[in-house]
């Protein structure tokens, strides 16, 4: 029978020669990953749920990143960063990456490509709604709550409907003025906030190819904003050359049959797709950049797994060398790493933190910061009425901190250019 | 599983994310401590925009004063209720308010997972669209054994989706409960 790439991961992982949708399986899980804000409430239910004798099904499957709540004098989410570092000492976990020491990584979903733990053909899972960005590896990746998180704990196994398959191919050579960021949101905008519930987001295409590991994590980082249960592409040279540097476990890859069966596909040629940005307030209120601009912004914000990592900024500095910003502009790097590579890798000569800061962008730490709003004293966080341009994923009502707030999403470029006119602008007007 | 659940609705729009139902600021509150815990009831709905809060007029509170508990039990929401991020705490905050169903048009997946495998709400499709049918503080009467849902002012009957295989998960209170049952876990 003809399959999906999703679908014959899930058989494997059933332990099954085929699977089709619909299909409820029990799978053996390869990796979960936790963070601050969900770990504690999961290992609390994981002891309430298996007595004191409970047991850790693999230590070595389990990932553990404090990222979300951290660089904050808020009580509460402090003692969710200690509880995770209480349960790693008491368990000894080898995968435990605490903050405030070396071993800190930064935004779990990046962090994991990273470190290596996304590995083409095996299944994911992670108590955050954005895991399913390491299917960008060719993997199966989705988010559960801290139940299905406590019940793989303990059991190593997670239950899932095997989802219909949607197709999205991206033809043509992909323009200077275009990121991954525009090619999702054209997307989500024509199948909206729901358009892929309880499915499966393959993404492929010759512009899709062409992609580095970043851009294509924008890709499936977004699926979830679709509805998605996960996105992937297929692994190829890009993923193995990513993956020969990081880690050397051995992997298998899956491919789609030409003739499996999808729920629909979508075809696009990259050249006829121009900027785009979300409005306020849902990630499917699409539009052109050129429709929006002149749109006065009190902000803009460059983070986030989505829009964070070293690409990201690139892109931005592309667009900031040379010039000043005229909004308060925030850098906040996905990871430690990315933070180290914006002060090494330069661009005429200049590195790219430099390039920033003479912009006078503010830069700081790697963490989730503002994405999701967070405590009072979190860095670039909205407040009243300001009008944010970001490269986040999401733009729901207090999304970012204030509810009074809007917050438009755009790619790397889009927000650049923004900063240095203080309205919504097209990034040609400076490419 | 109590068979018969009535009360009244609190009726809301599409696409109720969960930083609305529970606003990403109070996730740091713990979920085990008894007291502590209360604050999630007390924070629910909180981030609905006041003119989508308790349709069709809006400007309903969910919960009133100082409370941590609503006096609506029911839930009838629009399209993709329960989108956005995958905290556990969002089903949690609605059951610590006292909601035990919510029916909706359609479910983002994470929401809907949590509602069912942590026990926490029943969460019911409906049959097409109704959350313009009912009016926040309309008493309303849900037989779960035969999908219906009934307005009490007037009789009328609308109809909801059979839960499908999750139905064993929601009868037995939670997936811990269920796979105890079936013999999965000692
Ligand atoms: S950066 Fe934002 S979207 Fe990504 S994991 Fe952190 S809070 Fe979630």
């Amino acid at each position: 029978m003809a399959m999906t790439i999703t679908e014959k991961i899930l058989a494997k992982a059933a332990g099954k020669k085929e699977v089709s949708p619909g299909q409820n399986l029990w799978l053996n899980v390869d990796v979960l990953m936790t963070h601050d804000v969900c770990g504690p409430p999961t290992f609390q239910i994981w002891k309430r749920e298996f007595g004191e004798k409970a047991r850790i099904w693999d230590k070595n499957k389990l990932v553990i990143f404090p990222d979300h709540y951290i660089f904050t004098s808020d009580v509460h989410a402090n003692r969710n960063v200690n509880i995770l570092r209480k349960f790693a000492k008491d368990y000894q976990l080898p995968n435990y990456y605490d903050v405030g020491s070396e071993r800190y990584k930064g935004v779990c979903h990046i962090a994991l490509a990273e470190e290596g733990f996304n590995l083409p053909g095996t299944v994911l899972i992670g108590t955050d709604s954005h895991t399913c960005t390491a299917g960008a590896f060719g993997l199966f990746a989705t988010g559960v709550g801290n139940t299905d998180a406590a019940f793989i704990l303990g059991t190593g196994k997670i239950w899932e409907k095997a989802p219909e398959s949607m197709k999205f191919i991206f033809e043509g050579s992909v323009p200077q003025y275009l990121t991954a960021k525009d090619l999702i949101l054209q997307i989500l905008g024509d199948i909206t906030t729901d358009g892929a519930t309880y499915r499966a987001m393959e993404f492929d295409g010759e512009a899709v190819r062409s992609l580095n590991i970043d851009e294509r994590m924008t890709l499936t980082n977004m699926a979830v904003e679709a509805g998605g249960m996960n996105g992937i592409i297929a692994a190829d040279e890009v993923t193995r050359a990513y993956l020969a540097e990081r880690t050397s476990k051995p992997f298998e890859e899956f491919q789609s049959d030409p003739d499996a069966n999808y729920h629909s596909v979508y075809e696009y040629d990259v050249g006829k797709i121009e900027p785009l940005v979300a409005k306020p307030h849902s990630p499917d209120n699409r539009d052109t950049v050129r429709n929006v601009r002149g749109t006065k912004i009190t902000k803009c914000y460059i983070g986030s797994c989505t829009g964070g990592k070293f690409t990201d900024f690139k892109n931005a500095a592309l667009i900031l060398k040379g010039r000043e910003v005229r909004v308060p502009t925030f850098i906040i790097p996905a990871s430690p790493s990315v933070a180290k590579r914006l002060q090494t890798e330069t661009i005429d000569g200049k590195t790219i933190e430099e390039i920033l800061a003479d912009a006078g962008c503010t830069i700081a730490p790697p963490s989730c910061a503002a994405c999701l709003g967070g405590p009072a004293d979190t860095v670039g966080r909205s407040v009243d009425h300001d009008v944010v341009i970001s490269t986040t994923n999401r733009n729901f009502p207090g999304r970012m901190g204030s509810k009074k707030a809007e917050v438009y999403l755009a790619s790397p470029l889009t927000v650049a250019a923004s900063a240095v006119t203080g309205v919504i602008t097209d990034p040609r007007e400076f490419l | 599983m109590q068979k018969i659940i009535k009360g009244p609705a609190y009726v809301l729009g599409d696409n109720i994310d969960t930083d609305q139902i529970i606003p990403a600021e109070h996730l740091v509150y713990s979920l085990s401590d008894p007291e502590e815990s209360k604050k999630y009831g007390h924070f629910a709905f909180s981030g609905v925009p006041p003119a989508k809060a308790g349709l069709p007029d809006g400007g309903i509170r969910f919960i009133e004063g100082d409370n941590n508990r609503s006096k609506y039990n029911i839930i009838i929401g629009g399209s993709n209720f329960g989108c956005g991020s995958s905290r556990e705490h969002a089903p949690f905050a609605l059951r610590m308010a006292g909601v035990q169903v919510v029916v909706a048009e359609s479910y983002a997946r994470i929401f809907y997972r949590n509602s069912v495998d942590g026990g926490f709400i029943i969460p019911l499709e409906s049959v097409g669209k109704i959350n313009d049918r009912i009016k926040t503080g309309d008493p309303v009467q849900i037989d779960l054994a035969n999908q219906t849902l009934t307005r009490l002012s007037d009789g009328q009957q609308f109809s909801l989706k059979h839960p499908g295989d999750v139905l064993p998960i929601i009868e037995a209170g939670g997936l811990f409960a269920y796979a105890r049952k079936s013999g999965m876990i000692g």
